[in-house]
């Protein structure tokens, strides 16, 4: 499988290439790339406009992909597929266009203190422009979720959006989704979930978990950047005003005025990324090919594994300690900088991720200035994880 | 497993990021400036004592960060001393120069002796996300002495 992957074979100072920051962005199977080749020089022209066949050709494609991206979801209405440019874009979309045009001044909404950037930054806006509150969940010092305070902070019935990570991409925590979903409409809220992390690794089921939005990105996913993924109940889309306005999300327009087109062009305005969707239709593929059960059991064995190899190492602390986790993990040595540390295990061939990974509040809440993460991808294998733990142990020596 | 990795973390500047020199906060000092590099974390803040002909007669930091910028400002302090305010821009200069390249074509005679000692930070020309680290104390330094308000950053 190793070698569906072309860069897996590449070196890096002389050393093979450890590629451990699949949660930052995951490499690409050749069956990615050779779908987006194809399309360029086969069948690609701008899509929803032309009347000729290669034109046709491209929207057949563009749209085969939103019957995968449904499918992938366990989604009844392909319409309910919304592509947009990244989980970043599908989140601001929804703060626009449910923040704005559906909730009111007075309302709020409810994050949790591990989020990405991405979904805690779009909130702060809108809490800024439109008079939501915002509130915060807390998390516990496992990493997980203070299911209690996040009851105690819905319990007035104010928050009408409960919006929180699937899987947190520095704790690698997994939050009880179905759980969450029925809290949430306990008290009158929707939930929003940010699969970033969450739809790479686990098998995603809208229906099951009983969520309302849901949102992923297609370069964690295997395929390509530019494409993002939201998801939401059909109910809910039509409700929701359109966020950007120009071509393809109209169905008439004057000097004067427009009406929106119907969901979900009405939130695609602009030329799409066709090329991009038609890749992460070739990715789900892909996974599927191999199956989100199969993908899910092989990062199970190697946390596991790269609990028992990292935890035992003197002076490296790990961040998190939840109990349904996922193959990410931030981690600090005690005598050395997270961005010192990275350059050591750069030299090894390992490619790992320091700084703050776009949660800053939550380094914050660990009281750490800064972490190193590694984050696994289907290609990792139990060597891999060996092989940085050995580099931990060296480079505690190094910097002794 | 890193033998390599010495060209860059060489005796000196793991030595001056354990055991930085001139760590602390002078209380007669008369400039003074922030420096943060805020994606990666690095921060410190910077106090110089300026003497008799407007040379400077101490400088001393604080901080946290990696092993590069508590050396590169551990070292700078020292470097500085007995410099004009111009003479200790003009270094900082040379010395961006060397973090960028890892040589320094236009330095002259008269700076060659500090270029010299600086020389062990010029390793990180090979690590182009490191660059910044070893140029934050420089960036803070060149704030204090503009009397700027503003916290210097490198990124």
């Amino acid at each position: 499988m190793r070698r569906d992957f072309p860069i897996l074979s590449q070196t890096v100072r002389g050393k093979t290439l450890v590629f451990l920051d699949s949660g930052a962005s995951a490499q690409k199977p050749r069956a990615v790339i050779d779908t987006m080749v194809r399309t360029m020089e086969t069948a690609y022209a701008n899509v929803h406009r032309g009347a000729y066949n290669m034109s046709e050709r491209a929207t057949a494609d563009y749209e085969a992909a939103r019957a995968a991206v449904a499918r992938f979801l366990n989604a009844t209405d392909e319409r309910e597929i919304v592509f947009t440019s990244s989980s970043t874009a599908a989140i601001n979309l929804v703060a626009h266009s449910y923040g704005r045009g559906v909730m009111k001044p007075g309302d709020a909404v409810l994050i949790s203190e591990m989020e990405h950037h991405a979904n805690l930054i779009p909130w702060q806006m809108l809490r800024d422009a439109h008079g939501v509150e915002m509130r915060v969940c807390r998390i516990t010092d496992t990493g997980e979720l203070d299911l209690a305070d996040a009851e105690a902070k819905l319990a007035d019935g104010k928050v009408k959006l409960f919006a929180v990570t699937h899987m947190s991409n520095v704790l690698g925590t997994v939050t009880p989704a179905a759980q969450l979903a029925r809290l949430a409409h306990a008290h009158g809220a929707k939930l929003l979930l940010d699969g970033s992390q969450a739809a790479v690794h686990r098998r995603v089921d809208v229906q099951a978990i009983g969520c309302d939005f849901y949102v992923f990105t297609g370069h964690k996913l295997y395929g390509p950047t530019g494409i993002g993924v939201l998801w939401a109940r059909m109910e809910l889309l039509e409700e929701m005003p359109p966020f950007l306005g120009g071509g393809d999300m109209i169905a008439e327009v004057s000097l004067d005025r427009f009406i929106a087109a119907v969901v979900p062009n009405k939130f695609e305005a602009g030329t799409p990324p066709i090329i991009e969707a038609i890749g992460l239709h070739a990715a789900i593929d892909y996974v599927e090919a191999i199956g989100m059960k199969a993908i899910e059991a092989h990062e199970r064995a190697l946390v596991d594994h790269a609990m028992a190899k990292l935890t035992p190492i003197e002076g490296l602390t790990l961040l998190g300690r939840a109990q349904d986790r996922g193959g990410v993990f931030a981690f600090a040595l005690d005598n050395a900088h997270a961005h010192d540390l990275a350059t050591l295990l750069d030299r090894t061939g390992i490619a790992v991720r320091s700084g703050r990974h776009c949660a800053e509040p939550l380094h914050a809440r660990f009281n750490v200035e800064s972490t190193c993460r590694a984050s696994f991808g289907l290609y990792t294998t139990m060597e891999e994880v060996d092989y940085l733990a050995e580099a931990l142990v060296k480079a505690r020596e190094f910097f002794a | 497993m890193f033998d390599d990795l010495r060209d860059l973390y060489q005796e000196v500047i793991l030595d001056h990021g354990r055991k930085p020199r001139n760590f602390r906060r002078l209380e007669d000092a008369d400039r003074h400036a922030r420096g943060d590099n805020p994606m990666c974390g690095d921060r410190m803040e910077l106090w110089v004592k300026m003497g008799p002909e407007g040379r400077i007669a101490d400088a001393g930091f604080q901080g946290r960060g990696c092993a590069i910028s508590m050396a590169s400002a551990s070292l700078m302090t020292e470097t500085v001393r007995g410099k004009t305010a111009a003479e200790a821009h003009e270094l900082g200069e040379k010395f961006r120069s060397l973090a960028m390249t890892g040589t320094c074509p236009d330095c002259g005679a008269e700076l060659a002796d500090d270029m010299e000692r600086l020389q062990v930070l010029g390793g990180v020309s090979e690590y182009p996300s490191r660059v910044k680290c070893a140029t934050l104390a420089w960036h803070t330094l060149n704030n204090a002495l503009d009397d700027k308000q503003e916290a210097a950053s490198s990124e």
